[in-house]
């Protein structure tokens, strides 16, 4: 089963990419603020929802 | 867009960060057209071969006797083109058009984004040409032979730099949390597939895994589990945090539980792998740390799942009359189902009525069609009147879809689950005389025929929705104006870390305690992890007990062998017989991990449409399985399995004898210096003439020059090394129950 160490190496070689990728997030402040970051996707764009507008719930009198 | 959430409020308030000057830029729309074109052509292409395949288990002859669209080869046709072509299309879709768009961005090549593109479909053709082909590795998910392998490897790298390259040069410095799912997909992926694609070649569409046996097994199986997490899951996640409160217009339920679940989802899913062997020849510990972790994972699933209904909270009348919500909302509880389903069918006991019946394409299709198929319907309805600056065509026609395509999901899933449920039970059932109940296997399957049939049509209502779709996107693109590129504004970053700025109280506080705290507690339960992995492993020597009876595979028997994988025997016969009563009954002595030492690749399968073969060597006589291979019905009537007359006219090919043997002495298979130039063609010939002998007294007439005869030397092989033991092996196996 020497396959086992090096599914594991391999594991633990991403688990560990995931970790630094964990302090570095928290390092530089990527999870400060938990709550405007949800509330400012809906506003990524803005400008194309003025001219397109919300496609399907608003025109649906032809609704089932 | 009636009434803009009071939520938003305080985004409009909140003080303006330094930022470097306003730029201009435009996101790429043609991209993220093209890949939404592929995901819908794919969708079909890759659905019509799963109801090709479905019609074939209750009407074999629907392959109209050709080899090319027979179960065993369009079975990966269908699973590659469901899971790379739709999904992954869908997931380079999602991913291109919401990166842009959170990140403030233009991709960051567009050659990069046309190379992923096609190259992505030229993999996919190559894969739609070399498996009805025959060439296949037979390791489910990873088919592919190794040159596409390659290519598989190169694209890949050009969506990672793609992805990557788009994040540095970023505009909004915070990283939503759909950007850190598309990651982990990114990087995990990779890892995964160049760990499970170590193969020898032997010329350019054969190939013979590195590991054997049971090793081969736990690599593939680490692999298969997780391209279900980080191919399925992961992106599809982060699409879900994306496109969910895009369409509800609502934020995310809790932005800290989709941070919390994302780390602990990939932590997780990475271990859980040895679920799909359990009660395998796989060491018995490997096996518990699986089934653990696997039940694990059910928190951080549900996590999500949770956080994207919750997202919907006080806006469910949007549900009612957007059916793009529609398909969102079935999807997430579909993926609820899923991840609920899964960490049960991991638990040991649990696993030994459901593995290797159809409770298992139940689960996966929960997955597939609730999971990825909506999500990415949803999406698509979405995408379509935007890229195109119209409104969908017709709502009413997507309700249609909607209904029919969960009407079909409903009448594929839940047939599957009585099949699934009836096989596991009546396979184990005994007599009270303690003889099995059902002898003959055959009673079974004519016994779940029915619930085959009313999957068919589960299928080919889900088919009809997604034509449906298709004509419905048509409409609406024709109804609009493309737009390639939409223009933007953002501010540039500025190199300077934005922690001097008004941020929460608690904010700094928590920066500074937590992240030791983080780190240590990570790095301990990956050392806990590890160790109890690593220590066992340098003590416990015994792992794969050497059987000495055990002998690599004669130059015919590995042509057959050869053969056996071309045509995808393994999609229905498994060649691993549990350690339960039932089955040693049923099979005769349960597997050993020595038996498969010399097994590159392993066969064990995953599935029992037919009964398990591991100990089939010896049990019929050759002209048994000639006549069998010929027409199986007419050995056994009422069977299912298709006709390989084929196998009976065409020439056995023998030049690459010498490529293959080569190859598999040199992943490890003790074959002597020079044993391919000249004595394995002698042993060849003599062992074909013994065969040719044996079908004479079944007053059969072969030529021993043709394939059946290297299948049938294959299938009297199997599993008979142990019975030539001198004296009881020592084995180290938990027998169960």
């Amino acid at each position: 089963m020497n396959v086992l160490l090096i599914l594991i190496a391999v594991s633990l070689g991403v688990a560990g990419a995931f970790l630094g990728c964990f302090v570095w997030a928290v390092k530089s402040g990527q999870f400060e603020d938990t709550c405007t970051p949800s509330m400012r996707v809906l506003a990524d764009d803005a400008t194309q929802l003025n001219r397109t507008s919300n496609s399907s719930s608003e025109t649906n009198r032809d609704r089932l | 867009m009636s009434s803009p959430s009071p939520a938003l409020a305080p985004l409009e308030s909140r003080p303006v960060p330094t930022t470097g000057p306003i730029e201009t830029f435009k996101y790429d729309n043609s991209i993220v057209r093209a890949f939404a074109i592929a995901t819908v052509i794919w969708g079909v292409v890759g659905m019509s071969a799963g109801l090709l395949i479905a019609i074939q288990l209750f009407f074999p002859d629907a392959n109209l006797n050709l080899q090319f669209i027979t179960f065993g080869r369009i079975r990966p046709v269908h699973t590659n083109a469901v899971i790379f072509a739709f999904v992954g299309n869908g997931m380079f879709m999602g991913i291109y058009y919401s990166l842009q768009r959170l990140c403030k961005a233009r991709l960051f090549s567009d050659a990069l984004s046309w190379f992923h593109f096609w190259g992505w479909q030229a993999i996919i053709v190559s894969a739609a040409i070399t498996l009805p082909l025959g060439f296949t590795t037979s390791k489910e998910y990873a088919e592919l032979e190794w040159p596409i392998k390659i290519a598989i490897a190169v694209v890949w790298v050009a969506f990672t730099v793609n992805l990557i390259g788009t994040i540095l040069k970023r505009r909004e410095r915070h990283m939503y949390v759909a950007i850190w799912f598309y990651l982990a997909t990114a990087l995990t992926v990779a890892v995964l597939h160049i760990t499970n694609s170590m193969t020898m070649p032997a010329g350019w569409f054969k190939s013979y895994s590195m590991y054997a046996g049971v090793q081969d097994a736990l690599v593939q199986w680490w692999y298969g589990h997780n391209a279900v997490a980080f191919f399925l899951t992961t992106p599809y996640l982060g699409m879900m945090y994306y496109y969910l409160p895009k369409a509800a217009n609502r934020p995310v339920f809790s932005y800290r539980l989709s941070i919390i679940h994302f780390w602990a989802l990939i932590f997780v899913y990475i271990w859980a792998g040895p679920h799909h062997l359990l009660y395998t020849a796989l060491p018995d510990w490997a096996q518990s740390l699986g089934m653990v972790f696997s039940v694990m994972l059910v928190a951080p699933s549900w996590g999500g799942m949770l956080n994207g209904l919750l997202t919907l909270r006080g806006a469910w009348d949007k549900v009612r009359q957007d059916p793009m919500l529609k398909f969102m909302v079935v999807a997430v509880t579909a993926y609820g189902m899923a991840t609920l389903e899964g960490p049960t069918l991991a638990v040991k006991s649990v696993n030994a009525l459901s593995h290797y019946t159809d409770w298992t394409i139940a689960h996966v299709h929960t997955g597939a069609l609730g999971w990825n198929g909506f999500l990415t319907f949803s999406v698509l309805y979405w995408l379509f009147p935007r890229l195109y600056n119209t409104k969908l065509w017709s709502v009413k026609l997507a309700n249609y879809h909607f209904w029919i395509g969960l009407l079909g999901m409903m009448f594929y899933v839940i047939p599957m689950y009585m099949a699934g449920v009836t096989e596991g039970l009546m396979w184990k059932q005994f007599n009270k005389d303690g003889f099995l109940q059902y002898p003959n296997f055959l009673e079974i399957v004519v016994h779940v025929l029915p619930m085959y049939r009313l999957r068919a049509i589960g299928g080919v209502l889900y088919l009809t929705g997604v034509v449906l779709m298709v004509i419905n996107l048509y409409r609406t693109a024709k109804s609009g104006v493309f737009e390639p590129e939409t223009e933007a504004q953002a501010a540039a970053l500025t190199k300077t870390a934005p922690a001097d700025e008004g941020h929460h109280p608690w904010g700094h506080r928590w920066l500074e305690a937590k992240p030791l705290t983080f780190t240590v507690l990570a790095v301990l339960a990956i050392l806990i992890g590890g160790l109890v992995e690593i220590v066992p492993m340098y003590l416990i020597k015994e792992n794969v007990p050497t059987i000495s009876s055990v002998k690599p595979y004669s130059p015919l028997e590995v042509l057959g062998r050869d053969i056996y994988i071309r045509e995808g025997c393994l999609a229905c016969h498994s060649q691993m017989v549990r350690p339960f009563r039932s089955e040693t009954e049923r099979y005769g002595e349960y597997s050993k991990a020595g038996e498969f030492v010399f097994d590159h690749p392993f066969l064990w399968g995953s599935k029992r449409i037919g009964p398990d073969l591991h100990r089939v060597g010896g049990k019929y006589p050759d002209a048994w399985h000639y006549n069998h291979m010929d027409d199986p019905r007419s050995m056994s009537p009422g069977s299912i399995m298709p006709r390989y007359s084929w196998l009976l006219t065409q020439k056995l090919d023998t030049t690459s004898l010498p490529a293959r043997l080569k190859a598999l002495r040199r992943v490890g298979v003790p074959y002597p210096d020079g044993y391919e130039n000249g004595p394995a063609q002698k042993d060849l010939t003599a062992q074909s003439a013994k065969i040719v002998e044996n079908l004479k007294i079944g007053s059969i007439t072969a030529q021993p020059d043709r394939e059946i005869i290297a299948v049938i030397a294959y299938l009297q092989r199997l599993g008979t090394d142990i019975k030539a033991a001198p004296a009881t092996p020592v084995v180290k196996q938990t027998a169960a129950k």
